[in-house]
């Protein structure tokens, strides 16, 4: 079930000296939803996630999470109050075990600055929490592994475990499918399916089975701008987006 | 049954020669071994920022050669200071100096943070160099070396080379011990995933600012802690302590020992000292001594090419092979 509105963009611009790469950009999520961001190369996905995670300042706008005013928030901050993204490039620690990764993850939660002393591996609560979040993408047999030994698709499973061992309430997905064969795409479709359940998700993918798939809300941008939002069959049957994206079947993949 | 292997037995023999080496060897090597161990406190001090931080400073210097002014600037002229209070001041104020500098420096990154460290370090060096305070380019004597006084009980006599010598045999041991504890906490582990990858750790919650302030700030009391040190035994402080040579040995020690590994920070002190004395010798190179330089420099660029994890890392493999046994034995990799 879908609860209150947990994220909300107003009038979000990202330019890049001349080049206005989020335009405008006002969108909402809500908790238990999906809501899927999708659009033709360099229409402004990836800068729209960076801006909702912190990674990027933004020009102007505003960005409201739990109706509390982020947009000046470094991400480690967003991260603390509940945001938590994945790369479109995983981005893992490589040299750690699977099970570090998100052990370090959740180590975050517990802020140990000036803890000089003791072993950071007798934190039982900490070590479950991690071993949760891989049993949760199927990676717990794995845990012992050098992250760097894993294949592409589980890498991004790892990716997403790192996320949830920092238990987010919205989750930013940055084309999570992307690079996967099918059997590993049908299998991550499924897990973000189920961490819908109880989370908001604002996912940036290309692959449009999967979106229609899984999304309860979609908005489509082109250049920089939102060009429409609604449910996906709604978004199906709108002639602009048809006509814009959705006709020219070369752009999708 | 305790089981033999090569290894453990190099380790044990090497550590029972550094523990008897002061009971043998002339007055000479003791000073120049507790000069070693000295090198090889600064340089763990260093290792923790360029090789388990990712942090390349090139300014280490600078905390070193301040709590090195300290002994000499509050040392009484003709009576020893309280070790009890002259240390721990040398250290603190080395730790504040790398607190305000790390404020301003640890926000840059790569070749800017190089560059930020050495401007500050060379900056120090001039309020030195350039200032009645500590006597100038003359430098200042320490006449006479801190008392280890614990309630009129003297257990060490810091005058006595010996004595000096086990005295930073010590503190080189309780100073490894510690960074080996904190590598492995908490705090230390942060510092391994920023060295890998500084975004992902502050998009998974870590204030990543704070924790490299926190390691520049305990490199700098431990980089003070060898200075203090090496005022004492040289009883002599003179700006050159502070200049970026300094900070540019320091950080080949820990290049040629082999980034990353705690035991290569030492072995690269030992290595640097032991060839700078080999080849500064009139005994191997004759007239060509005084280019010591020259020869050392060129070592160190082969070193570095056939061992690009330096000493440190290929005594690593060469151990790994000869302790090889059946994958059973769960073996526990220490970085």
């Amino acid at each position: 079930m879908t609860g209150g509105e947990i994220l909300k963009v107003r009038g979000l611009c990202k330019t890049f000296g001349g080049l206005a790469a989020v335009d405008d950009v006002s969108l909402q999520v809500r908790t238990g939803e999906l809501h899927a961001v999708i659009g033709p190369n360099g229409a402004g996905k990836t800068t729209l996630i960076n801006l909702l995670s912190g990674d990027l300042p933004p020009s102007s706008g505003s960005i409201l999470f739990r109706d509390q005013d982020i947009i000046k928030l470094p991400p480690e901050r967003r991260s603390h109050l509940g945001i938590g993204r994945s790369y479109q490039k995983t981005n893992i620690f490589l040299g750690f075990t699977v099970l570090e990764n998100c052990r370090l993850a959740a180590q975050s939660r517990a802020p140990r600055l000036l803890n000089w002393w003791r072993d950071a591996l007798s934190y039982n609560d900490e070590l479950e929490q991690a071993r949760r979040a891989l049993a949760a993408v199927a990676l717990a047999d794995r845990a012992d592994d050098v992250a760097l030994a894993l294949s592409h698709g589980e890498q991004r499973q790892l990716e997403i475990a790192m996320c949830l061992a920092t238990d987010p309430q919205l989750l930013l997905l940055d084309e999570p499918l992307a690079g996967m064969g099918t059997e590993e795409s049908q299998k991550m479709v499924e897990l973000i399916g189920r961490l819908a359940d109880a989370r908001a998700i604002l996912l940036v993918e290309h692959d449009m089975d999967a979106v229609f798939q899984l999304a309860d809300v979609l908005t489509v941008m082109v250049n920089g701008k939102v060009l429409a939002t609604g449910a996906p069959a709604e978004i199906r049957a709108n002639h602009e987006v048809q006509s814009a994206y959705l006709g020219s079947s070369d752009e999708i993949l | 049954m305790i089981p033999i292997s090569l290894p453990r037995t190099a380790l044990l023999a090497a550590l029972l020669a550094i523990v008897l080496f002061p009971l043998i060897g002339a007055t000479f090597y003791v000073q120049l071994g507790a000069k070693i161990m000295i090198m090889a406190i600064f340089a763990l001090s260093l290792d923790l920022l360029v090789g388990h931080t990712g942090l390349v400073s090139l300014g280490q210097a600078a905390y070193f050669g301040v709590a090195a002014y300290v002994l000499a600037l509050i040392s009484p002229q003709y009576e020893a200071a309280n070790l009890w209070l002259t240390l721990p001041a040398a250290m603190a104020v080395a730790a504040v100096a790398a607190l305000i500098i790390g404020f301003l420096v640890v926000r840059t990154a790569g070749v800017y943070f190089i560059m930020v460290t050495l401007a500050f370090a060379q900056m120090l060096y001039s309020v030195f160099h350039d200032t009645k305070l500590g006597g100038g380019s003359d430098g200042i004597y320490i006449y006479v070396r801190p008392e280890l006084n614990i309630a009129g009980f003297k257990p060490l006599d810091l005058e006595n080379p010996m004595q000096f010598y086990y005295f930073v045999l010590i503190l080189l041991a309780v100073v490894y011990a510690f960074l080996n504890r904190v590598l492995h906490a908490p705090f230390g582990r942060a510092l391994a995933g920023i060295r890998l990858n500084e975004q992902r750790m502050r998009s998974i919650g870590f204030p990543v600012f704070s924790y490299k302030l926190g390691a520049f700030v305990l490199a700098g009391a431990l980089a003070g802690l060898a200075g203090y040190l090496a005022a004492c035994q040289f009883g002599f402080v003179n700006p050159d302590i502070l200049a970026w040579q300094q900070s540019g040995v320091v950080l080949m020690m820990v290049i040629l020992g082999g980034m990353g590994r705690l035991h290569g920070a030492v072995l690269g002190a030992f290595s640097y000292v032991l060839l700078q004395e080999v080849f500064s010798a009139p005994a191997l190179l004759g007239a060509y001594a005084k280019h010591w330089q020259l020869v050392m420099g060129s070592l160190i660029v082969m070193i570095v090419l056939v061992f690009p994890h330096g000493i440190g890392g290929f005594l690593d493999i060469v151990l790994r092979r000869i302790s090889y046994r059946p994958p059973s034995s769960a073996r526990t990799d220490g970085t």
